[in-house]
């Protein structure tokens, strides 16, 4: 049974004449890396705010079809129920942290579903250490570096011990090199720990190495669900106008002019040039 | 404001750092308690003295010293202020009995701000929205209150930023008669209030998918505990108040101005 | 021209951002200045406009001396537009948010009228004119800063991260407009660290690390010189990082051109294709 599966999802803002998702039907299966991508404004923020409850119950508006994630029906629970099984990460680190140190602030939700002492110490130690972010404990938040911070908010979420997490562009307003830290870290969680993620990003240069799933929207529908190899090397992705990784892009002119490479589509520059030295021996 | 310099918290080592806010804002009460008691020269200028010690024992005496600097100029207010009303009140004389009874008031003032600023000065906010937490007061007090300050930082430096880019358009702040400077913080004003509300939208989204309101009995990760030195501060203020009440109802307590053969 | 001469800058709270920084900058060019963040990157562009004045040395826009300039006076020449369009909107209309700086300067009604239509028409807002900037998304907003920006018309334009949030499609429309402003003769500074959208334009770059200016040359040769991005915390660009995995195979390092690349490539294996049969 997928983790996540919606049939037909629609919903449209409540103040808004067009639907931002139509007709949205995705399945992911547990432990996958899920990587959604698209143009600004193709409805991407918006069906990931359906996985854990925002919509429709903080943002009103009317949400049709069907949707069940880790085995609830997403439309009747309210997000805090949610929050166990879905945690979500939001684009601007800053406005996640509310808490005057890094430790209270990833206790932060498991206070709210009143935890007991010990293992609340037990689940923050935990959650830091795999953020990397053990030695910042008593630092407060805003003396720290964005990549930090989004750290932070990443071992917040992990604290719950959720089975999916869900991370909207969460590097928009970091450098690349902090970025691709962020990408390690979430992907190490997925390979070490087998927690479902669902990443939203442009950068797919940085990201499609790490997906299996890739889902691409345009104008609130889906346009491409599938395996990011097979996804990134059709023709037609290139008409949508999202950045496909330039080793992608290069492998599809090289075989163009007739260059013998091997069938499998790179993703990034390392997969590329290891091509390439295939080809050379 | 130097008067502000003595309330911003610092973060240094110290025995009166390490105490629990909860009893240090108690021995700021029972000084409240105590200067409201006596009305006479005295016993308020021994409670003012008697609180240096803890103030040097805390290391706070440059900042102390620095608030104290600041409230003289509404010290002098008070004292001027209470000159004049008696004067016009009690028969237009201006005699020992009038100046000494400003002279109280003032003290007691002093007094207060005294204590006040050791409280602010020594407690983090974090320690403060702490006690905050565990005290009767509802979860979303102290948690208005702990945002409120992690983020008055952001917001100073949104507010620069803002000021900046406005600037950059040709806005000059400084030009103009009164009401012009004031319609000239408008573009400054929209875009910090707009941002205020954007920022607490994606707050509250975030504090939502945290669980917030799962359980109406919310854990807390530390604990505030008393320790040995919080039984020793209440042990000396308790005292302080028992010594307080019995000179009150049984030491007649001599005004200053009876030293100089003034009635 | 923007000439730099050995500039130092502390913060009020004792942060060294700049440690001697000089710079000449000709009209015309076009330089994207980088670097980690802390470098001194802000720091550095908020002295063109007078925002800052350096604790030590000097600054001179157009030979004017910026410590003995207001901001208002040298904004008009040094137009700069920041990273969060929402910084600035507070108007209610975008015609309203363009006129801002034109009242400012003190422009006369007739010409604000037209030179709001030549920037709406510019940046392709002309059927927002009467909307609330609040109403528009989020790349509008963006294009309406710069476009109360570009409606006086300053010689300098800096922008600030104007990358940020934006998508693949938005970031190819900023770099023609980029190039479009360079072609009428304007002088282009941007604050980045997106390292493909410089890539891309290849203009001058300006490493910058530590308060203090690291590299400064093409941004070829330094967008792929390794020892240099990493002393700056930089990462290489996609098609520079093909190359340098493969330097055991004779390949040069410098390529960031994707068309470039590909013609080397197609040569070396055409050459090991003739050297099989």
């Amino acid at each position: 049974m997928p983790i996540i599966e919606t049939k037909n999802l629609s919903y449209t803002y409540p103040s808004a004449s067009r639907p931002a998702i139509l007709d949205v039907s995705i399945k992911v299966e547990k432990g996958e890396f899920v990587l959604i991508t698209g143009p600004s404004g193709c409805g991407k923020t918006t069906l990931c705010r359906t996985f854990n409850g925002l919509i429709p119950h903080f943002y009103q508006g009317e949400l049709k079809g069907e949707i069940i994630v880790a085995g609830k029906d997403a439309k009747n629970h309210p997000t805090v129920e949610m929050a166990e099984h879905v945690g979500m990460v939001f684009q601007n680190p800053e406005n996640q942290l509310f808490a005057l140190s890094v430790e209270k602030d990833v206790a932060f939700g498991l206070e709210n579903l009143g935890f007991s002492r010990e293992e609340m110490r037990k689940r923050v130690n935990w959650a830091l250490k795999l953020a990397g972010i053990y030695d910042l404990r008593e630092r407060s938040p805003h003396e720290m570096s964005g990549g930090q911070q989004q750290r932070v908010a990443i071992a917040a979420v992990l604290a719950m011990q959720p089975e999916i997490i869900v991370l909207d562009e969460p590097t928009s307003f970091l450098d690349p090199l902090s970025a691709e830290k962020i990408f390690e870290v979430i992907y190490d969680l997925n390979q070490k720990l087998g927690i479902t993620v669902v990443l939203v990003e442009h950068r797919l240069d940085l990201t499609a190495k790490y997906a299996d799933h890739i889902i691409i929207m345009d104008e609130g529908k889906i346009c491409f669900d599938g395996n990011t190899r097979e996804v990134l090397s059709k023709q037609e992705t290139r008409l949508i106008g999202v950045g496909i990784p330039k080793a992608t892009l290069l492998y599809e002119m090289l075989k163009k002019e007739g260059a013998r490479l091997s069938n499998k589509t790179p993703l990034c520059s390392r997969e590329l040039a290891d091509i390439i030295q295939e080809a050379l021996k | 404001m130097s008067v502000f310099d003595g309330l911003k918290f610092r973060k240094i080592y110290s025995p009166v750092h390490n105490l629990d806010p909860r009893m240090k804002f108690i021995y700021v009460i029972i000084v409240f308690a105590v200067a409201i008691i006596f009305s006479s020269m005295i016993p308020l200028v021994s409670l003012f003295l008697m609180q240096v010690p803890f103030v040097m024992l805390a290391r706070v005496q440059k900042q102390w010293l620095r608030s104290l600097r600041g409230a003289m100029f509404l010290a002098l207010f008070i004292f001027s202020i209470n000159i004049a009303t008696n004067f016009f009140t009690q028969g237009y004389t201006l005699n020992a009995k009038n100046i000494e009874d400003a002279a109280t008031m003032t003290m007691r003032f002093l007094v207060l701000v005294e204590s006040f600023s050791v409280f602010f000065l020594t407690t983090s906010p974090d320690h403060l929205g702490l006690a905050l937490e565990q005290s009767k007061i509802p979860y979303e007090f102290s948690f208005a209150f702990t945002t409120a300050v992690r983020f008055v930082p952001v917001l100073a430096e949104e507010a620069q930023t803002i000021m900046d880019a406005q600037k950059a358009r040709g806005l000059e702040l400084e030009k103009g008669n009164f009401l012009k400077r004031i319609r000239n913080y408008v573009p400054v004003l929209i875009p910090l209030i707009v941002s205020a509300i954007r920022r607490s939208l994606e707050l509250a989204e975030a504090m939502e998918s945290r669980a917030w309101g799962a359980t109406k009995k919310r854990t807390n990760l530390y604990e505030l505990k008393f320790h040995r030195g919080d039984y020793v501060l209440l042990a000396l203020t308790i005292g302080v108040l028992i010594v307080t009440i019995y000179a009150f109802l049984y030491v007649p307590i001599p005004t200053i101005r009876s030293f100089f053969g003034f009635p | 021209m923007l000439v730099v001469e050995d500039v130092q800058f502390t913060y009020p709270s004792g942060v060294e951002a700049l440690k001697g920084v000089s710079l000449t900058v000709k009209d015309g060019e076009f330089v994207a200045i980088m670097g980690q963040n802390g470098a001194g990157k802000t720091t550095l562009v908020k002295h063109f406009n007078g925002l800052l004045k350096p604790t030590r040395g000097s600054v001179r826009v157009n030979n004017v001396d910026t410590s003995k300039s207001s901001v208002a006076t040298l904004a008009r020449h040094v137009g700069f537009v920041f990273q969060n369009p929402d910084h600035q909107l507070f108007c209610e209309t975008v015609d309203d948010e363009i006129a801002f700086a034109l009242k400012n300067f003190g422009y006369e009604q007739c010409i604000i009228e037209k030179r709001i239509t030549w920037a709406v028409n510019l940046l392709g807002l002309s059927q927002y004119r009467k909307t609330s900037p609040f109403m528009l998304s989020g790349g509008e907003r963006k294009r309406v800063a710069l476009a109360s920006v570009l409606a006086w018309d300053p010689q300098i334009l800096v922008l600030d991260e104007p990358t940020i949030g934006q998508d693949h499609r938005q970031k190819e429309n900023l770099r023609q407009f980029i190039m479009q402003l360079q072609t009428q003769g304007k002088t282009i500074v941007i604050v980045t660290h997106d390292v493909e959208f410089v890539a891309e334009c290849n203009p001058r770059v300006v490493l910058m690390r530590e308060g203090k200016i690291l590299a400064d040359g093409q941004g070829k040769q330094i967008l792929t010189n390794p020892t240099l991005l990493e002393q700056a915390s930089i990462v290489l660009p996609q098609i520079a990082q093909i190359f340098k995995h493969l330097t055991t195979q004779g390949f040069p390092v410098n390529i960031i051109d994707i068309y470039e690349a590909k013609n080397l490539l197609m040569e070396k294996l055409e050459e090991r294709k003739h050297e099989c049969l």
